[in-house]
């Protein structure tokens, strides 16, 4: 039986339009900063604000500083385990899904309260330690997409024999762990890399209560004070968005493929 | 304890060697988790595990414990009948309407673009572009999509213009505001509606072709085959991503606050504000607030663990 395919393609146009449509109205919109012809003038005016480049640059560090805490903690972890503690999987898989479950705004408020001045660990009364804080508040947002993608890795690998061959040869935990196990993973790190790091990048309400100079906070502001600015930054941001999803992609590809032994 | 009881309360030499023997193995499982816990492994999980205490599980402890207290530190109920002040409780319904629209609007956009894309008999590269834009789009949140909507249907966006200008139809006249509850639940669509087609792709692709044919040799039609076998098959999927797509938009802020500013009333907005300035007088209503986005929250979640654990059933 031969089905008519036109219903599928207007499912298919209908639904690229609307995701389209913003795009170019976006794009169009960005270039009427001058009222005679489009022009690039409202991405130069960007591109030279000193406060784009710092905010930009000080939630691209924060970023580098959450994938790289989030990759030491997370690959341990889900090594040990898949080879050695099974049992405590569930729970790990519970608590990487809380992220999910707990918006942010609730984590930053709780953050405020428990680390406030006048706490154990006041991280708040400080620039830095506020900065720290913001980091692992970044670490926890990324747990979900950080253990799923290093799970991932972990299974397409033989984990079990991998260990023992190392452990054979005389490797020690911490050297097979950064020796064996990361190099084999390392492209399923990557990918979660990037998925952390198109979250961090514009992230709003966790800089903004922390009060700290990061990218979204910095465009919340252009947005209240100026009119064409605000689409070339979303064009910016949904280059980098789209940037990191291609590198993805782009990762996936080199993954391996087989699974060794099913679960 | 139980193994004494065990070994005491059975008669004869055999049953009870099977009660020990039991009864060791689970010892020695408990020691295997035990010395297993004290070794390396331990070192290697227990980082995690401390950092979710102190980063995740606490601070959110914190918030739930503060919700009962009095700002002099006495236990009190006051802060949960604070919450039924009229501004919180309107604030409340608005989240409510607004994630719920966006979520039911955008699994059904979402299951219709999938279905498309994932049955019907298009190119392999229409797949593979609607996959990898969703991904693009589900993750295009926060303050850039605000600033997208408003330059496409805001009062000067292309748009609004094309639409007044070429169709001579004024959509600020007939009533439209991007500033609004359509308006927020039309950008939220923007990110749901993608994360539905990554969510239910697989779904899609668990069902089998054997069904389809099995029902078509018994002159099943297109309309039969998913009324009674597809959709059902589908549903658990469905319901339980529709409860993700829920707990998605009823926790996001950003995109929100930089399209409304407060003019919009929704819950993280007002906690927003709240934990700015104090709007509400009251820094434990505060988490009380919080608390309730939890619940909220946490209940969207748990209906959709449990109807995933019910659908994987059906996709292995």
């Amino acid at each position: 039986m031969k089905r008519s395919r036109f219903l599928p393609w207007l499912g298919f146009l209908l639904g690229a339009a609307y995701f389209l449509l913003p795009l170019i109205a976006t794009v169009e919109f960005s270039m009427r900063i001058k009222r005679e012809a489009y022009s690039f003038g409202a991405y130069a005016n960007v591109l030279a604000d000193p406060a784009f480049r710092q905010t930009f640059t000080y939630s691209a560090t924060v970023a580098l500083f959450t994938i790289v805490i989030g990759t030491v903690l997370v690959v341990p972890a889900a090594y040990f385990v898949r080879l050695k503690l099974p049992a405590l999987r569930p729970f790990l898989e519970f608590i990487t899904l809380l992220p999910l479950v707990i918006p942010p705004i609730i984590l930053v408020f709780g953050y405020i309260r428990m680390f406030n001045s006048s706490s154990l660990l006041p991280l708040t009364s400080t620039a830095q330690g506020t900065n720290v804080l913001l980091t692992f508040g970044y670490v926890t947002l990324s747990l979900p997409y950080m253990y799923r993608a290093v799970d991932t890795g972990l299974r397409a690998i033989d984990v079990q024999t991998l260990t023992e061959a190392a452990t054979i040869l005389g490797a020690g935990t911490p050297t097979i762990l950064m020796r064996v196990i990361f190099p084999n993973i390392l492209i399923a790190v990557l990918s979660g890399a990037f998925l952390s790091f198109a979250i961090v990048i514009g992230e709003f309400v966790m800089a903004s209560l922390l009060n700290r100079p990061a990218f979204g906070p910095y465009m919340q502001i252009i947005g209240t004070n100026k009119a064409y600015e605000p689409a070339a930054l979303a064009i910016i941001a949904f280059i980098i968005t789209w940037g990191s999803m291609g590198m993805i992609q782009l990762l996936a590809r080199f993954a391996p493929k087989t699974t060794v032994h099913a679960d | 304890m139980s193994n004494d009881k065990d070994v005491a309360g059975l008669p004869g030499d055999a049953p009870a060697r099977t009660s020990f023997r039991a009864g060791s193995g689970w010892r020695r499982g408990a020691a295997n988790v035990l010395s297993a816990v004290t070794s390396a492994s331990a070192l290697g999980v227990a980082p995690f595990l401390l950092f979710a205490l102190v980063f995740l599980i606490l601070p959110t402890l914190r918030l739930v414990s503060d919700a009962f207290f009095d700002v002099q530190g006495n236990f009190t109920l006051q802060n949960f009948v604070l919450l039924a002040q009229p501004n919180i409780v309107g604030a409340y319904v608005v989240s409510i309407q607004i994630s719920a629209a966006s979520a039911a609007i955008g699994a059904f956009l979402g299951l219709l673009i999938a279905l498309s894309v994932g049955r019907g008999g298009l190119p392999g590269w229409v797949r593979s572009t609607a996959m990898t834009f969703s991904g693009v789009a589900s993750n295009f949140a926060g303050i850039p999509l605000a600033f997208a909507f408003l330059a496409s249907l805001g009062r000067l966006g292309l748009l609004t213009l094309i639409l007044r200008d070429v169709f001579g139809f004024d959509i600020y006249r007939a009533g439209f505001n991007l500033l609004s509850f359509w308006g927020l639940t039309l950008t939220y669509l923007y990110f749901q509606t993608p994360l539905m087609v990554l969510i239910i792709m697989p779904a899609i692709d668990g069902l089998r072709n054997e069904w389809r044919e099995a029902a078509e040799t018994l002159g099943a039609s297109n309309w039969q085959f998913w009324r009674y076998i597809g959709l059902p098959i589908l549903w658990p999927n469905i319901l339980g991503t529709l409860a993700l797509l829920f707990a998605n938009s009823f926790g996001a802020i950003a995109t929100a606050y930089a399209l409304t500013g407060s003019y919009l009333n929704i819950v993280p907005v007002l906690l927003y504000a709240q934990i700015r300035g104090d709007v509400l007088h009251n820094a434990n209503l505060g988490a009380a607030l919080a608390l309730g986005m939890i619940a909220i929250t946490g209940l969207a979640n748990i209906i959709y663990l449990i109807v995933r654990a019910r659908a994987e059933k059906w996709l292995k």
